[in-house]
């Protein structure tokens, strides 16, 4: 029983990070028509904005300390620290939540400038140009990463309020304590939140209406004389935001490298494809659900029964689907049938 | 004509190319009693040094190209010679390589066997090495081993911890200096025993590939003799990245040690989440709950950060140790580079090293005769202690370092802190072990 | 679309020479060790199938990855079981992944568009996994499946009795290794290419072209489109699987990595490059890919110090920090970097790039409309 418990837990917070890939996907793919390859490799910067924002905020001067006894005797310490003492530490003990903060901006910006000088000659292009060209920009932002941060896996500290872990038992009424990590918990929270902000953005503002509709039919919008062209831009950097702030929450669970885009990437446009290319709510069930599965496939009783099933699970699950439900979960019934 | 215009477009592309090229068309010479690549009269000779430059082991790459040129900086008589003055015995004299002046070529294994073999065998084919050597991967290690086998030219061995490099898969043409999984679960498994006692339940994760199988099966049989026993042992794919799913059921599972048998980003990524879900803190069996990590790299260590405080391990060999050779390497190193070798960075320069003095005393590049040489080849003085290549599996047997995670990390390269220096004679197993068979001398 | 015989027995037969001599005019361009060589007619033959598919019938598909895969694995087990003799290995490849392409062509479309890619995408890397982690007693997981000297090699000790060394891949004797094993790949590819361009020249390969640039018209005057596609799907898997085959001929060692879904969309790459629904466009991205692969990933700072060493050092040494970014372990920039402008510039490959110029040349007044996927290829490619 706790086992299950556990894994579905790991589930939802694995989930949360693929929900808020394929939703970023399904607004570039239902808005803008684009397959955008490079989604994941947006996710990896999110992450890397994470260890840039951790990395300036702890420079260091280095300070001689004779205790340091071989190698360049020194040590470093912060400049926050020397300046602001406590609170300096404190800033950089919360320098991941923080770089949430900072990463919005400078995704939206990213987003910005990729949709004006790359997506928006694509829209009209069919999806195989697309995929090469979000692929080979993934490719390139990739590199551009390794090249400068190198290739080693960069760790990056959990606050020290929330680095240890909760125990689930007691909250369940579970006679055992059931230990989880604290910090698993709140990225599934702010994944649900993020999700929630984007749905009321979508739902409550004029823009987000005209987006709605814009998914829904396209030439019906244009021939309303209203100009859905402009409004991608936004649409397109809202998507960035939300992959990026995803990889920055998402560091302390996984150490970044450059690497983790394209492994994310496979899985999420197999989300995208079980929640119905073109519905929001399909790719962000389709997410958690997926994640669910992941974990529970990998339990050791299940795969005592089918060895290797944690693997396939997840394609499994998407060619059935693919191929009873073409249009997903909650995708509309006529769209891209063939 | 159009096949003229496409033959200028790929030349114009290629100009580059044709510029740095080394001579492309390597013509074999029609006379017997002759090897692959024989230098002949030539000025100079080139090493190979194959090293994953991309993928998740790209930073050790990096460092053991480093070290691959300071050891040919050393061969040519440049720099300061590092350990070539504290090899004993050595035929070293530091003008190259009997009299031909040390060159080299680089390739990228990308940590994947076909990338590997295809750059191994363009720098045979096409640039003429002598002898290659480097790789990060036992995988790859395995595979770059029998393709020297298949062209007859020297592969000495990187950083490869597989049993299965100097057992099942032995070669003739291969080499192998770094430990391997069967010497470090000799030298740990006491050291454990003795640390967290001898009734304890281990749990294994072991990533899904040669070397994951072989150390789980050495730490396992090792454990197993001086009385613990293995709850489970789980495969995990390489390179999972999220490992969550496979520590949740370690926690009931009645285990009280989690042996992470992981290397690289797994290794990093698996032991910061066994932490996080607060692992460390745990008591099971009115016990401790322990975490080992039989395999340590000061890469993955700095990767981990915090994670790998008070974490037991085995390593080839540290920056740290005492001894003359050790201390020679590192300021050799540290004066080049600015930061202390890893282990991967020692193990190919002493590759390097020891295989040009296999040629100066053999008097000959040719492979069989440097391979006779090479094999029983006792030597010191190369940061190991007294080390014998042994002749029956091409397994260098020396001493082997126990590790564990600095409490007080002692500056950005002191998270490591050596617990023991496990000799040598406790670490020795029978030459036939694992089966294989070398091959013959000549291919 | 003019057909011409001579046009094209002209294309045949210059490719022929150009492909037979390529050790000779590759020589210069550093590209003429036999190992490329054979990379270089082996991909040729994965791509021309996989332009069969992608640029004839139109169905961008990410799973051919497993196809090569499935046939290097069958290639070594014929090794190990059966025959060092490379007939029977090329033979088993190629039909056994024609088969696998047959099983998941059938299933993968019953959809199009990019919901196919997507299923396909699926099923390679349930492929991959499968074979990395859970088949490892077929596959032996990363470390590839290797030849041993104690391997049944049944019809092999029937003849000769059991071998002494590991024994070498051969064509009754001859080994296939070095320019021998390239010359054999050189000939397959030429009738790969014969194949292929008689394909697109008979009524099924109109057929293919009438699938790509409208299935639903086609499905409305009453055609049924689905075996044409499925026996393309299934053409282009022999294709991959031959391809495999030749790998394992020549490599006789068989990675887990050649099943990746980036390796699926390594010949997507080379197709697109070369230029899609050309003839001879696969085979050029395939040898440009795995020139830049080879070639660029080997040069270091050495060599580019070398190489600008006119330059006055400090000019030299700017140029040298920028020019390493992009080659040796930071190659992949580069093909990033040509992928994007290829895309954005040149959608039809090389090959437009090449009709563009000779078009020029020509002084030809052609409408300039861009030859993007060359749904009517115009001349012989």
């Amino acid at each position: 029983m706790d086992a299950i418990l556990l894994q579905l837990l790991n589930g939802l917070d694995k989930g949360g990070a693929y929900a808020l890939i394929a939703l970023g996907l399904t607004l570039i793919f239902g808005t803008l028509g684009v397959v955008n390859f490079a989604h994941g490799a947006l996710f990896m910067l999110g992450g890397f904005c994470a260890v840039t924002i951790h990395k300036l905020l702890t420079v260091s001067r280095q300070v001689k300390d004779a205790s340091v006894t071989f190698f360049d005797s020194y040590k470093e310490v912060p400049y926050l620290q020397i300046w602001f003492g406590d609170t300096g530490m404190r800033i950089i003990d919360y320098a991941v939540p923080l770089s949430v903060l900072l990463a919005i901006p400078l995704m939206l910006l990213l987003g910005i400038v990729v949709e004006r000088g790359l997506i928006r000659h694509f829209y009209g292009r069919p999806h195989a140009d697309q995929i090469l060209v979000t692929f080979g920009l993934a490719i390139v932002l990739q590199e551009i990463i390794k090249a400068y941060f190198g290739a080693n896996p960069i760790p990056m500290p959990t606050p020290a309020a929330l680095s240890g872990s909760a125990d689930i038992g007691s909250w369940f009424g579970l006679a055992q304590p059931l230990d989880y990590p604290w910090w698993r918990l709140v990225y599934f929270l702010f994944s649900l939140a993020v999700i929630a902000a984007v749905f009321a953005f979508l739902r409550f503002t004029t823009f987000g209406m005209v987006v709605r509709a814009g998914m829904r039919d396209r030439e019906t919008v244009g021939l309303f004389g209203i100009n859905i062209e402009r409004r991608f831009t936004i649409v397109f950097g809202i998507a960035v935001v939300v992959a990026g702030v995803a990889g920055a929450m998402y560091t302390p669970i996984l150490a970044p490298d450059y690497h983790m885009g394209m492994e994310f990437l496979v899985l999420s446009f197999v989300v995208v494809v079980v929640g119905g290319m073109g519905s929001l709510g399909g790719a962000v069930l389709a997410g958690f659900l997926l994640g669910i599965l992941q974990s529970l496939a990998s339990m050791n009783e299940v795969k005592n029964i089918v060895p290797g099933i944690d693997q396939v699970i997840i394609y499994l699950v998407a060619v059935v689907i693919l191929l009873v439900r073409p249009r997903g979960l909650l995708g509309r019934k006529g769209l891209m049938e063939t | 004509m159009k096949d003229t215009v496409r033959r200028d477009v790929l030349k114009g592309m290629g100009a580059i190319g044709a510029g740095i090229a080394a001579p492309a068309f390597f013509i074999r010479n029609a006379w017997a009693a002759d090897f692959r690549n024989n230098p002949g009269n030539a000025k100079s000779i080139t090493l190979g040094f194959n090293v994953p430059q991309s993928g998740p082991y790209a930073d050790e790459g990096n460092d053991e190209l480093k070290a691959f040129k300071l050891a040919v900086k050393h061969l040519n008589g440049e720099g300061d010679g590092g350990m070539m003055k504290t090899l004993k015995p050595s035929s070293l004299k530091g003008n190259g390589i009997l009299g031909k002046k040390v060159q080299y070529v680089t390739g990228d294994t990308q940590t994947k066997a076909d990338a590997a073999r295809a750059s191994a065998k363009r720098m045979i084919e096409k640039d003429g090495v002598i002898m290659f050597s480097g790789g990060s991967s036992s995988a790859v290690a395995v595979a770059t081993q029998s393709l020297a086998q298949e062209m007859g030219v020297m592969f000495m061995v990187g950083l490869s911890h597989s049993n299965d490099t100097t057992m099942k898969d032995r070669r003739r043409y291969g080499f192998r200096h770094f430990f391997n999984a069967y010497m470090s679960g000799q030298a740990l498994a006491p050291i454990l025993a003795q640390e967290m006692g001898k009734d304890r339940n281990a749990y294994h994760l072991t990533a899904d590939y040669t070397w994951g199988w072989t150390q789980e099966e050495s730490l396992k049989n090792a454990t197993e003799k001086l009385g613990w026993k293995t709850t489970k042992a789980v495969r995990t794919p390489l390179g999972a990245g999220d490992f969550s799913q496979y520590i949740t059921p370690v926690l009931n599972s009645g285990a009280d040690v989690l042996i992470l048998n992981h290397y690289g980003k797994d290794m990093v990524n698996s032991l910061r989440q066994a932490v996080q879900f607060g692992m460390r803190d745990k008591m099971v069996n009115g016990k401790r709950f322990e975490i080992v990590v039989p395999l340590y790299s000061r890469l993955m260590a700095q990767g981990a950060g915090d994670a790998v405080k008070g974490i037991l391990g085995t390593a080839n060999w540290h920056w740290t140790l005492q001894d003359e050779a050790t201390k020679v390497f590192t300021k050799s190193f540290g004066q080049e580079y600015g930061e202390p070798p890893s282990q991967a960075a020692h193990t190919c320069y002493v590759q390097a090293l020891l295989y040009a003095n296999a040629v100066e005393k053999a008097g000959t590049f040719y492979p069989p005769e440097v391979i006779k040489t090479l094999e029983g080849f006792k030597f010191d003085g190369m940061g190991n202690g007294p080390t014998e290549y042994r002749a029956g599996d091409h397994q260098c047997l020396k001493d082997v370092l126990v590790m564990r995670g600095a409490a007080k990390p002692n500056g950005r390269f002191g998270l490591l802190e050596v617990v023991k220096v496990v000799p040598r004679k406790q670490v020795e197993y029978d030459a036939k072990m694992g089966g294989g068979e070398l091959g013959p001398y000549t291919v | 679309m003019t057909q011409n015989p001579s046009r094209d027995l002209l294309l045949l037969a210059g490719f022929s020479f150009a492909v037979l001599a390529m050790p000779l005019w590759m020589a210069p361009l550093g590209a003429a060790y036999p190992d490329l060589l054979q990379k270089f007619a082996i991909y040729g033959i994965f791509a021309i199938g996989f332009n069969i598919l992608f640029g004839l019938t139109g169905y961008l598909s990410f799973g051919h990855a497993a196809f090569l895969g499935v046939g290097s694995y069958t290639a070594v087990w014929c090794f190990k079981l059966l025959t060092m003799n490379v007939i029977p290995a090329v033979l088993c490849g190629t039909a056994v992944a024609g088969l696998f392409a047959l099983a998941i062509g059938y299933i993968s479309l019953r959809r199009s568009g990019i919901y196919f890619s997507i299923l396909t995408l699926a099923f390679a890397q349930m492929s991959y996994n499968m074979a990395y982690s859970v088949l490892t007693p077929i596959t032996n997981g990363e470390t590839g499946l290797q030849i041993t000297r104690t391997d049944p090699r049944l019809i092999d000790t029937a003849i000769w009795g059991p071998s002494t060394i590991i024994p070498h891949t051969n064509l009754f004797g001859i080994p296939m290794s070095g320019y021998t094993g390239f010359y054999f790949c050189a000939v397959l590819l030429i009738a790969a290419f014969y194949i292929a361009m008689r394909i697109a020249r008979s009524p099924f390969g109109t057929m293919l072209r009438a699938i790509r640039s409208n299935q639903t018209r086609l499905n409305y005057t009453g055609v049924n489109s689905r075996p044409y596609a499925l026996a393309a799907f299934v053409i282009s898997g022999l294709y991959a699987g031959l391809a495999g085959a030749l790998l394992a001929v020549t490599d006789p060692l068989a990675g887990a990595e050649r099943m990746q879904w980036t390796a699926s969309g390594e010949v997507v790459l080379m197709t697109i490059l070369g230029g899609v629904g050309t003839l001879l466009g696969p085979v050029l991205g395939a040898a440009m890919i795995k020139y830049l692969e080879n070639i660029f990933s080997a040069f270091n700072n050495q060599t580019l110090h070398a190489f600008f060493s006119f330059l006055p050092d400090p000019l030299e040494d700017a140029v040298v920090a920028v020019t390493h970014l992009f080659v040796g372990e930071g190659w992949q920039l580069t093909l990033g970097v040509m992928f994007m402008v290829l895309v954005v510039f040149l959608p039809g490959g090389v090959m437009e790039g090449v009709d563009r110029l000779g078009r020029r040349l020509r002084r030809t007044r052609e409408p300039s409309t861009p030859v993007r996927h060359a749904a009517t290829p115009s001349g012989t490619t």
